[in-house]
């Protein structure tokens, strides 16, 4: 735990550096492919009190100077299966993002799919000292949480305080300065598998890339693709990936749960390469250019030229009709969409009193899927794209970049996590020297 | 029959990490600051290095710079041909000659103008003296000479000084120049001007009047043809002078046997008689006492 909290903290410390610096980047590590966005922050934005709320919700003190996107290799499940495969295809991104923005980056702040997330939520209360919440209350409430037993080898992703209670008053967003006595807290904690996360991580170190910041791609597809109503009011996002689909549920503006399920575009690409017998890459250009997975009669008679290269002209010249594509999708999709189904269903996603469903990801732009969704989901889906961001090139606006957009908003403002907080003064080690200093530094 | 193609493998589109790693060096700022600027500098630095690196080359660059200096300053427009002296007599011009040793025609960027005009000043009779190359290709010296106003006689010279008490030239004998006064003494040239009031005051004597000798650095003696001495005050020589100029006219004092009129005590003047006068006076106060 506590290697991890240092660990944490040492990111936050980059993170703050290179704001200062100005430019950091934005790397997607998916399954379909990596997508590398660089930022530059020009400091604050300069607004008038009278204005209220900022433009573009305060989301326009930085700007998206390069952007590239190459096609992922070695990543399976949104983990690292082969490293060199993988650390070169970052490697292309990073170049050609670095080579549009004319500018080097250091700091590079990732996301990651994969890796089996689960969901806690933890609990802690105590007594607070003196009368009002100070800020050791707040962290010595944190600390009280009991830690679950997520198993060896799962590293803790985020850890957020989604709720504080003082007393009989719950959901409060910030305690301190308040009067009470029993102050307690509500935490969200999403782990991950550890090797995934240090796989990843030393992919971006052979890049000679600094890592400023970690998050889950399910997190951040949430924060790019969900409207502030949807996520004060409760809303699940469902980013449908590459190869795996990330689900996060959020509430009163914080994710309360998250989870993934293993499957994506790439099994239902699959899916139609072994149906049609055609190979992979045909199949992927079948299904983004005809695919679809709501069959009318006009489909019946649509008739597309699979096409190939092999030499043998039968082969080579088949045809399908594009309901028989839609027969092949639509039972992946609907597999898919059924599994996001039960993880919903096993968090008690139907105890929200707003139950929307937001579909966003490369694989929710298949036509058809606003009437197919509904029906497995229930009637409030919808498909979205993600914010609009400064300078991001129309080629990167699309569903596919959600979550893209969603942690250049995670670099600008990130969400405190535990180790944002202070630390509890009793956890510190009894050689006083540290706490002496603390002592200077509170007191001169 | 079908020709078969076989595409050639696909390139690696992923840049080589040391590809990689260039790209990332040459994006640093101080890397493409150096390139932009630092390397064409030090390029062309090493080119002229290396080109002058040969002591010929070096030799023969120098020659080339000097050969365009002289074919620039030997134009006829730069060059001097004769030199024109103003404003001085024509000994003190034979003497500027012989300073100014410049063999012309001669550039005028070889001309030190300062370091003659230094010399030419250094010569005694010249009190001012500018100098300028004037178009046409003549030095022009302008000269302001010393007048001198008296005659100094020292121990073994005569000189003439001017009003400042500088020596201006030597002087052969007194009668070359009679319209100038003579004085004598130690620190005579350093009062001039003293001098010369008095001898405007002394106008009525001048028939008989020799020069005037500066008595210990601080009062006037006149001299007189035949010997005989004013001896004048410190301070109020002039009307001292005058006093005994009216006596002179009054009861013609300078022609009787008087040797010396001291008017050191103006409220006393005060004569010495020559001997023979002196032994008469003595007869005379005898006859008039009566004899023993």
């Amino acid at each position: 735990m506590k290697d991890l909290y240092e660990s944490q903290r040492a990111m936050r410390a980059m993170r703050r550096a290179a704001m200062q610096r100005g430019v950091i980047a934005i790397l997607d590590v998916g399954t379909s492919k990596i997508a590398c966005l660089v930022l530059r922050f020009d400091g604050p934005e300069t607004f008038r009190e009278s204005d209220g709320v900022k433009s573009l919700a305060g989301q326009s003190s930085f700007r998206v100077i390069g952007a590239a996107t190459t096609r992922s290799r070695g990543v399976r499940f949104g983990e690292i299966d082969a490293m060199r495969e993988t650390e070169s295809a970052i490697r292309t991104a990073v170049q050609a993002a670095q080579k549009m923005a004319n500018v080097r980056v250091d700091h590079v702040i990732a996301c990651l799919a994969g890796g089996e997330p689960r969901s806690y939520g933890l609990a802690g209360q105590v007594e607070i000292e003196g009368n009002h919440v100070s800020e050791q209350d707040v962290a010595r409430v944190m600390a009280a949480c009991d830690m679950p037993d997520f198993g060896e080898g799962r590293e803790v992703l985020h850890a957020q305080p989604v709720n504080f209670a003082l007393d009989h008053r719950s959901g409060m967003a910030d305690p301190r300065g308040q009067i009470g006595q029993t102050l307690a807290c509500d935490m969200h904690l999403l782990t991950v598998d550890g090797n995934v996360i240090s796989n990843l991580l030393y992919c971006i170190k052979r890049c000679d890339l600094e890592l400023a910041g970690l998050a889950s791609s399910a997190y951040v597809a949430g924060c790019s693709s969900l409207v502030e109503d949807e996520q004060e009011l409760g809303a699940a996002c469902i980013d449908m990936g590459g190869g795996a689909t990330g689900l996060s549920i959020f509430m009163k503006k914080h994710m309360i749960y998250a989870d993934a399920v293993g499957l994506g575009g790439d099994q239902v690409t699959s899916d139609i390469s072994k149906g049609l017998q055609v190979p992979l890459a045909t199949a992927e250009r079948l299904k983004t250019v005809h695919g679809g997975v709501v069959a009318t009669g006009m489909d019946d008679r649509d008739l597309i030229e699979i096409g190939g290269e092999t030499g043998d002209w039968d082969l080579d010249r088949r045809t399908v009709s594009r309901a028989e594509l839609i027969g092949i999708m639509r039972p992946r999709v609907e597999e898919i969409l059924e599994e996001v189904r039960v993880r919903l269903d096993g968090a008690g996603f139907e105890h929200l009193p707003s139950q929307q469903i937001v579909l966003t990801g490369g694989a929710s732009q298949i036509p058809g899927l606003d009437t197919l969704a509904p029906k497995i989901l229930g009637q409030q889906v919808r498909i979205a794209r993600p914010l609009r961001v400064t300078g991001l090139p129309q080629a990167a606006t699309g569903a596919g970049f959600a979550a893209a957009v969603g942690l250049c908003l995670f670099a600008a403002n990130p969400q405190d996590e535990w180790w944002d907080f202070q630390i509890p003064a009793d956890t510190y080690p009894q050689r006083s020297l540290r706490r002496a200093v603390k002592w200077f530094k509170d007191n001169w | 029959m079908q020709q078969i193609e076989h595409s050639p493998p696909r390139r690696d589109p992923a840049p080589s990490r040391l590809n990689y790693r260039m790209h990332r060096l040459m994006l640093r700022p101080t890397v493409r600051r150096a390139l932009r600027f630092g390397l064409p500098a030090l390029c062309v630095a090493a080119a002229v290095g290396l080109y002058l690196s040969d002591q010929g080359r070096r030799d023969g660059i120098a020659m080339l710079v000097d050969d365009i200096k002289s074919t620039v300053r030997e134009r006829p427009e730069f060059m001097v041909r004769l030199m024109a002296i103003d404003g001085a007599s024509a000994g003190l011009a034979d003497d500027i000659r012989e300073v100014l040793p410049v063999d012309f025609p001669v550039s005028s960027f070889d001309l030190d103008l300062t370091r003659m005009r230094s010399d030419v000043a250094a010569l005694p009779a010249v009190a001012r003296v500018d100098m300028r190359v004037r178009p046409g290709g003549v030095l022009q010296v302008a000269i302001v000479e010393r007048i001198p106003v008296a005659i100094l006689r020292t121990s073994n010279a005569l000189d003439l000084v001017d009003r400042s008490g500088i020596r201006v030239a030597p002087l052969g004998a007194r009668f070359a120049r009679p319209d100038l006064p003579l004085i004598a003494g130690a620190g005579a040239e350093d009062e001039i001007d003293e001098a010369l009031e008095l001898f405007a005051a002394a106008a009525p004597l001048a028939d008989d009047l020799r020069g005037l000798v500066r008595v210990g650095k601080r009062r006037w003696d006149i001299v007189l043809d035949d010997g005989q001495a004013i001896r004048l005050p410190e301070t109020a020589p002039v009307p001292a002078l005058e006093q005994v100029i009216a006596l002179d006219q009054a009861q013609d004092l300078l022609a009787r046997e008087v040797q010396v009129v001291d008017m050191r005590n103006p409220r006393r003047p005060t004569l010495r008689l020559g001997e023979s006068a002196s032994e008469r006076m003595r007869e005379i106060r005898a006859l008039e006492l009566g004899d023993d």
